[in-house]
């Protein structure tokens, strides 16, 4: 099980790497990533998808509003992860 | 002995510098082979040959900026007589480092004799760096030389965090470049500069060239988004599918039928396709845009057409284009939903003959069958060229367009 400040690194991390130009001290966390980094739909889905890679968790599509922020992605990580842990148990 | 030639890539671009070389003298390359990484205004291009051969002389050093048309380096058709050249074998890194007065890598001081048979090795991948552009500058800025520097991104490229750690313990963190150390890519600003000068100047010949004539339709695209969001359903994350392969496809297909709408007009005359290559407009972050080829989207399945949008997104941003990808598309899609507008009337690229643009996907009353209901609605709009076709056909070619929307399931 990931701490909160695990998620946030590796949703920074999976953001540098899908956006390499990006600098990561500079992302403001209650911005819109899209907005802020000018990441579109194509580059979105891949940050989903690589979180997905690393983490496990699965994100429906219906869903990804949810993670438009990296405030937002991390609560949402962070949610999803205690759910599953909570379903194992 | 063939020369191989600053290459165009675009008809927005004059001049380009040479960022690094993949080839020596003596290597062995195939047509397709990439060879050298060239800086345009606009972005990082990796150059292909067109030509196989033996690489002979390599004329101009990293970090030279000549213009398009220059000899880049000669070559020998494989399997010729090559007379022994003292030069076969010398590093790469034996050329004169740019800061010298422009010496033409001809001038190069002899390199110790290598042995005779000359050293035949395609240009491999392994001696490619994969390097980002903010790595590149990082580095150039401490003067780190890259090919030292292990890379922890995607495919062993090197990153900002590996160029710092790279860097010499007790090193300030950005002390002026080395002297000799090869020149950066542009700076940032530079860079953005460089790249609106390109579209200007370009997109100001368009208007000034090309007779556009503009026609829209908005298309219905419940049955598609329907058909997606199910077929999404099905699929892992990672083969999940975005709304624009739909409309990409859309447009490949029907391209492929109107030959008037997909190709060039150069020297007076009109020219089609030898395919459909459709340009696939990328914003790049921080400003300004390229759209290089998708080739054969006509001929791709959506899975395909995925794969080929999110390689090209991604090396687009990265800054690691091909050569071909920047010269070939024969027709350009541009999608400016995201970012919320409604339509957009394009400006065709030279020297091709239309250009099809896509707005937001909205909520909107839409009358069927006499019932009024609410479907999901994009514009498609249509700049074509009306010294190679007449609103005839541009019509007939947003209809196909349409169409081939309402039957997702076989695109």
């Amino acid at each position: 099980m990931s701490t909160e400040q695990d998620l946030r690194a590796l949703v920074i991390s999976v953001v540098c790497q899908v956006a390499p130009d990006v600098d990561p001290a500079a992302i403001d966390p209650d911005a819109g990533l899209a907005e802020q980094l000018d990441i579109d739909s194509m580059d979105f889905l891949n940050i989903v998808v690589e979180i997905n890679a690393r983490t496990g968790i699965e994100i429906p599509e219906r869903d990804y509003p949810k993670l438009s922020t990296l405030n937002d992605a991390v609560g949402y990580l962070s949610r999803a992860q205690a759910l599953v842990a909570g379903s194992g148990a | 002995m063939s020369d191989f030639v600053m290459p165009s890539l675009g008809a927005d671009m004059e001049a380009g510098t040479v960022l690094d070389w993949y080839v020596k003298p003596g290597d062995t390359v195939k047509r397709g082979d990439i060879v050298a990484l060239v800086d345009t205004s606009k972005a990082e291009i990796e150059v292909e040959i067109f030509q196989g051969g033996v690489i002979d002389e390599l004329r101009v050093p990293v970090g030279e900026r000549v213009p398009v048309g220059t000899v880049l380096a000669t070559l020998h058709p494989v399997g010729d007589e090559v007379p022994v050249p003292v030069r076969v074998g010398a590093p790469a890194a034996a050329m004169p480092a740019p800061a010298a007065p422009a010496i033409a890598v001809t001038a190069l001081p002899a390199a110790p004799p290598a042995p005779a048979p000359i050293q035949v090795v395609a240009a491999g991948t392994n001696h490619r760096l994969r390097v980002s552009p903010l790595a590149r500058r990082v580095a150039a800025q401490l003067g780190i030389d890259l090919s030292q520097v292990s890379g922890s991104g995607p495919n062993g490229a090197i990153t900002k965090a590996d160029v710092e750690r790279a860097r010499p313990a007790g090193q300030p963190p950005a002390p002026a470049r080395r002297p000799g150390s090869p020149p950066p890519a542009r700076e940032p600003g530079d860079r953005q500069a460089a790249m609106r000068e390109a579209i200007g100047a370009l997109m100001a010949r368009s208007k000034r060239e090309i007779p556009h004539y503009y026609l829209q339709l908005e298309i219905d695209m419940g049955r598609a988004l329907d058909w997606l969001r199910d077929a999404n359903l099905q699929r892992p994350m990672n083969e999940r599918l975005l709304p624009s392969v739909l409309l990409l496809s859309a447009v490949a297909r029907a391209a492929a039928e109107m030959p008037e709408m997909n190709g060039f007009w150069t020297d007076g005359a009109f020219r089609s396709g030898d395919g459909v290559h459709l340009g696939v407009a990328i914003s790049l972050r921080g400003g300004g845009l390229i759209a290089p080829a998708l080739h054969d989207a006509d001929q791709k399945s959506l899975e395909e057409i995925m794969a080929g949008v999110r390689d090209l997104v991604q090396r687009a941003r990265s800054g690691r284009l091909r050569s071909s990808e920047m010269s070939d598309p024969t027709l350009t899609v541009t999608n400016l939903g995201e970012r919320g507008v409604d339509l957009v009337h394009g400006v065709i690229y030279p020297p091709q003959v239309a250009l099809v643009g896509f707005g937001a996907v909205r909520e909107r009353p839409w009358a069927i069958d006499g019932m009024l209901g609410i479907r999901p609605v994009v514009v498609a709009t249509l700049a074509a060229d009306h010294r190679a076709s007449d609103g005839h056909a541009g019509g007939r070619f947003l209809t196909l367009i349409e169409r081939r929307l309402q039957k997702p399931e076989d695109p």
